[in-house]
C-alpha cells in the first residue's frame, strides 16, 4: 500500500517536472524568436508541407537565411503535388495528427478550415506587429481567406485571371482588343485568327474542379448564372448556365484547341509558347512564364482583363497561403516563420538573391511599388495588380451568393460536385451528351450538396 | 487383412479430428500460426475495418458529424448510378487490353524465338515498356504521342495529309487501351516466349517432314502446346490490369467510359473525402469482383479445357 502511494507521488512529480519543462521550452522558443538570433536554447524543427510551385521552391532555397538568423530553428520542407498536398494535409489536420507545423493551403480551404477550428487565428499576432504591416496585404485576398472577420492564413502569393494574346498574330489579322473586352469580342477575334496551324484560343477543358471549372465558373458568373442562390438552392439548370456553357463549347469548336478535354494550364502554356494558339484566358501567373527569358513569345504578348458579359470584371481570385494548424507544438516559432516568409523583407530578399521577376506576386500592395520589380515585370505587373484589387470575392456574379470566393464554392462538397459536373460537361464538349442532359445531372448533384448547407 | 487395408484405416483416423493425437495437432497449429496471423493481420483486419467504416457517416471535411449510419452508404453507392457504367468500363478495358497484348505478345514471341544476329538486344528493347513506371508511361504517351500539337501520332497523320485525331476528347477509351496494350505486350511476350522455347523442336521437324506448312504447324502443334502459357498470361494480365489507375488519371480523368472501379474508388475517397461512402464502394467492389472472377474464370477455363487434348 505504501509502495503504491510512493509510486503515485513519484509519477505525479515526474509529470509536473515534464510540464514545467515543456512550458520552459515553449517559453524559450518565443524569447528566442523575439531576440532573433540570441544564443540558441532549445532547438526547434518546423515541418512545412507545401505545393511544388516555383515560388514555394524559391522559399525552400532561401530558408537558410531564416535559419541562420534564428539559430536552433530548422525548417523542414515537404514538397508535394497539389492533389497529394490537399489529401495529405486534409487527413493530417482533420484527424489532428499534428505532423505539420506550417501548411500551404489554397483560398478554397482556408475559410472552411478556420471555421472548423483547425487553424490558429493569426489576426492578433499579425496586427500587433507594426513592422509587418498587415494592411499592406491586398484587400480582396484577405477577404477571401478570412472567416467571420478572423484571418487564419497569410497569402504567400496570389493570382487572378487575365486574357493573354499574341500581339503579332492579332495585329497581322487586323484585330484590336480593348483592355476590357467582352466574351463576344474575344470569340470573334479567336475566329478571325484561327488557322489550321494555330488555334484562335486555348481554354481549359480537362475535367476537374480546379481545371475546367476555374475559367468556366467565371464565364458562368459573368453570364449571370451561379452555382447557388442565396438560400443554397442549386441553379445549374438555369438559362444563364446553358448560355454560358454553350458559348464555351461553341468557342472551343470554332476556334479552340483540337483536343480540349486533354488541355489544362500546362498544355495551353505549351501551345502558346509553341505558337500553336493565339489567345488564352487563364491564371495571371502564366504571364510571368510567357515573359520568362526562355520563352519564345517573350515581348510579343498583350494582356487584358478577363473578358466579361454582364459583369464589370470576371477575373478569379486564388492565393496559396501559409497557415498554422492548431495541433502544432511549436506555435510561436511557426507563426514567426510565416511572418518572415510573407514579409516585405522576404520580397526584397527574393529579388536580390534570385531575381526580381521571381518575387511572389499578388500578395502585397508594396511589392508593386518596388522599382526593380516594376521594371522586371513591366509587362504584367500593372494589370495583375489592377485586376486583383478590382475583383469582388463577396459577389463576383450578377446576383448575391451565400459564400465568399469566385471560381469555387467554399463548401466541403465542392471538390466533388465540381469534379463530377466537369466530367459531365467534358462529355458535352466531346459531343457524347447534350447540354441539357449534362446540366440537369449536375443540378441534382449540386442540389444534394446545397441541401447539406441549409440545415 | 493386407498391408494396404491397414494403411487406409490409419490414414482415415489421422484425418479424423476426434481421434487424432492432440499433441500432433497443436504442434501443427503452432507451426502454421505465424503465417496465419500474418495473413489475418494483413488482409482480414483491414477488410473488417473497411466494413466497419462503410457503416459509419464520416466525411473528413465534417469532423464533428460522425456516427453510425447503418446501410445509408450502401444505398447511396448502389443508387448513384456510378457503379454500372464503372463495371462495364472495367470489363471493357481489361478484356480488350489483355486480348490485344496476348495477340501482339504472341507475334513478337514468335519473331524473337528465331535465331538472328542481335537477338539479345532486340529482346531487351522489347521488354522496356514493361519496366517503365505506369505514370511515366502515361505521361510520355500523353505528350509525345497523343498531343494534337506536339504528338508524334498527329505529326504522322499531318505528314500523310490525314485529319488530326483528338485522342483524349474523341477516343478516350481507345487512348487508355492503347497505352495498356503497349505496356503489357512485353509481359505477355515474355511468358509466351518461355513457352515457345520449351517446345520440343523434334516435333516441329517431324511436322515439316510430314509436309505441314507454317500455318498448320502453328495452329495444330504450337498453339495447343501454348494453351497453358496463354492461360497463365491471361490470368496474370487480368489481375494486374483490372486495378489500373495511372493512365486513366493522367489521360482521361474518367471521362468517356473510362471510369474503372479503381478510379471510381479513388474519386470517392480522395476527391469526395467521404471515408464511409468510399468504404461502402470498396466492399461492393470486392463482392462484385469475387462473383465475376469466380464465374468468368470457370467459364474461361472450361472453354480451354473442352478444346484441349494435349
Amino acid at each position: 500500500m505504501l509502495a503504491k502511494k510512493r509510486a503515485l507521488t513519484l509519477g505525479a512529480g515526474a509529470m509536473a517536472t515534464a510540464m514545467a519543462l515543456a512550458a520552459c521550452s515553449s517559453g524559450n522558443v518565443s524569447t528566442d524568436d523575439s531576440s532573433a538570433g540570441g544564443d540558441g536554447g532549445e532547438s526547434v524543427t518546423l515541418n512545412l508541407a507545401t505545393v511544388n510551385n516555383g515560388q514555394m521552391q524559391d522559399m525552400e532555397k532561401l530558408k537558410g537565411e531564416y535559419e541562420s538568423a534564428n539559430p536552433g530553428t530548422t525548417v523542414n520542407f515537404q514538397v508535394m503535388e497539389e492533389a497529394d498536398l490537399r489529401a495529405a494535409v486534409t487527413a493530417d489536420v482533420a484527424s489532428g495528427a499534428g505532423q505539420y507545423d506550417i501548411v500551404t493551403i489554397g483560398a478554397y480551404e482556408t475559410p472552411q478550415w478556420g471555421a472548423n477550428g483547425w487553424l490558429v487565428d493569426l489576426t492578433e499576432p499579425l496586427a500587433s506587429d507594426a513592422e509587418y504591416d498587415v494592411d499592406d496585404i491586398l484587400e480582396p485576398v484577405r477577404v477571401a481567406i478570412s472567416n467571420d472577420g478572423k484571418q487564419y492564413a497569410v497569402p504567400f502569393y496570389g493570382e487572378s485571371s487575365i486574357l493573354m494574346y499574341n500581339k503579332e498574330v492579332l495585329d497581322k489579322a487586323g484585330v484590336k482588343l480593348s483592355m476590357n473586352p467582352t466574351w463576344e469580342e474575344v470569340a470573334e477575334a479567336a475566329k478571325e485568327v484561327n488557322t489550321n496551324d494555330m488555334s484562335g484560343i486555348c481554354m481549359r477543358g480537362k475535367p476537374g474542379w480546379g481545371d475546367l471549372f476555374a475559367p468556366l465558373t467565371t464565364v458562368v458568373q459573368t453570364f449571370g448564372g451561379n452555382w447557388y442562390d442565396e438560400q443554397w438552392n442549386a441553379t445549374v439548370d438555369s438559362a444563364e448556365w446553358k448560355e454560358a456553357v454553350e458559348f464555351y463549347k461553341t468557342m472551343l469548336d470554332e476556334s479552340g484547341e483540337a483536343d480540349p478535354v486533354s488541355y489544362s494550364f500546362n498544355e495551353c502554356l505549351t501551345a502558346l509558347k509553341e505558337n500553336k494558339a493565339a489567345m488564352w484566358a487563364d491564371a495571371s501567373v502564366a504571364a510571368s512564364l510567357l515573359e520568362a527569358d526562355d520563352s519564345p513569345v517573350k515581348g510579343k504578348m498583350g494582356y487584358a482583363h478577363m473578358p466579361v458579359n454582364k459583369t464589370q470584371e470576371s477575373g478569379w481570385l486564388w492565393s496559396w497561403n501559409l497557415a498554422v494548424p492548431s495541433t502544432t507544438k511549436n506555435k510561436d516559432a511557426a507563426i514567426d516563420f510565416v511572418k518572415w516568409a510573407t514579409s516585405k523583407d522576404y520580397h526584397q530578399l527574393v529579388g536580390e538573391q534570385l531575381g526580381w521577376s521571381l518575387v511572389p506576386p499578388g500578395a502585397r500592395q508594396s511589392t508593386y511599388e518596388i522599382p526593380e520589380y516594376k521594371e522586371a515585370a513591366a509587362a504584367y505587373a500593372p494589370i495583375t495588380l489592377d485586376v486583383m484589387t478590382s475583383v469582388n470575392p463577396e459577389q463576383p456574379g450578377v446576383k448575391p451568393q451565400p459564400w465568399v470566393g469566385i471560381q469555387y464554392v467554399s463548401i466541403p462538397e465542392f471538390q466533388d460536385v465540381g469534379n463530377q459536373c466537369a466530367q459531365l460537361i467534358a462529355d458535352y464538349i466531346a459531343n457524347r451528351s447534350s447540354v441539357d442532359d449534362a446540366l440537369s445531372k449536375c443540378q441534382s448533384i449540386a442540389q444534394t450538396a446545397g441541401d447539406a448547407q441549409k440545415g | 487383412m493386407s498391408m494396404t487395408d491397414v494403411d487406409t484405416v490409419q490414414a482415415d483416423t489421422a484425418t479424423e479430428p476426434r481421434r487424432a493425437k492432440k499433441s500432433d495437432l497443436s504442434t501443427a497449429r503452432r507451426l502454421a500460426a505465424p503465417a496465419v496471423i500474418f495473413l489475418i493481420l494483413l488482409t482480414q483486419v483491414p477488410f473488417l475495418v473497411t466494413i466497419g467504416f462503410s457503416l459509419v457517416r464520416w466525411n473528413l471535411l465534417y469532423p464533428n458529424d460522425r456516427g453510425f449510419s447503418g446501410f445509408d452508404n450502401y444505398s447511396s453507392a448502389l443508387s448513384s448510378g456510378d457503379l454500372g457504367p464503372s463495371i462495364v468500363a472495367t470489363v471493357v478495358i481489361t478484356a480488350s487490353s489483355v486480348v490485344l497484348s496476348v495477340i501482339f505478345g504472341m507475334i513478337f514471341a514468335l519473331l524473337l524465338d528465331r535465331a538472328f544476329p542481335g537477338r539479345a538486344i532486340a529482346r531487351t528493347l522489347m521488354i522496356t515498356p514493361f519496366l517503365i513506371m505506369p505514370a511515366a508511361a502515361a505521361l510520355i504517351w500523353k505528350y509525345s504521342m497523343f498531343d494534337t500539337n506536339i504528338g508524334m501520332l498527329n505529326w504522322l497523320s499531318r505528314s500523310l495529309g490525314l485529319p488530326i485525331v483528338s485522342w483524349g476528347t474523341n477516343h478516350p477509351l481507345a487512348t487508355v487501351i492503347i497505352v495498356l496494350t503497349w505496356q503489357f505486350t512485353p509481359f505477355m511476350m515474355l511468358i509466351l516466349l518461355a513457352g515457345l522455347q520449351g517446345q520440343d523442336k523434334g516435333i516441329l521437324e517431324a511436322a515439316q517432314v510430314d509436309g505441314a506448312g507454317t500455318w498448320r504447324t502453328f495452329t495444330w502443334i504450337t498453339l495447343p502446346h501454348m494453351r497453358m502459357y496463354i492461360e497463365i498470361g491471361v490470368l496474370l494480365g487480368s489481375v494486374i490490369i483490372i486495378q489500373v489507375f495511372d493512365p486513366i488519371a493522367i489521360l482521361t480523368k474518367g471521362t468517356g467510359g473510362t471510369k474503372t472501379l479503381a478510379y471510381l474508388l479513388y474519386e470517392r475517397a480522395f476527391i469526395g473525402l467521404d471515408i464511409g461512402q468510399a468504404a461502402a464502394y470498396g466492399v461492393v467492389t470486392v463482392v462484385l469482383t469475387l462473383i465475376v472472377a469466380t464465374i468468368a474464370l470457370r467459364t474461361l477455363f472450361k472453354v480451354f479445357m473442352a478444346g484441349g487434348s494435349r
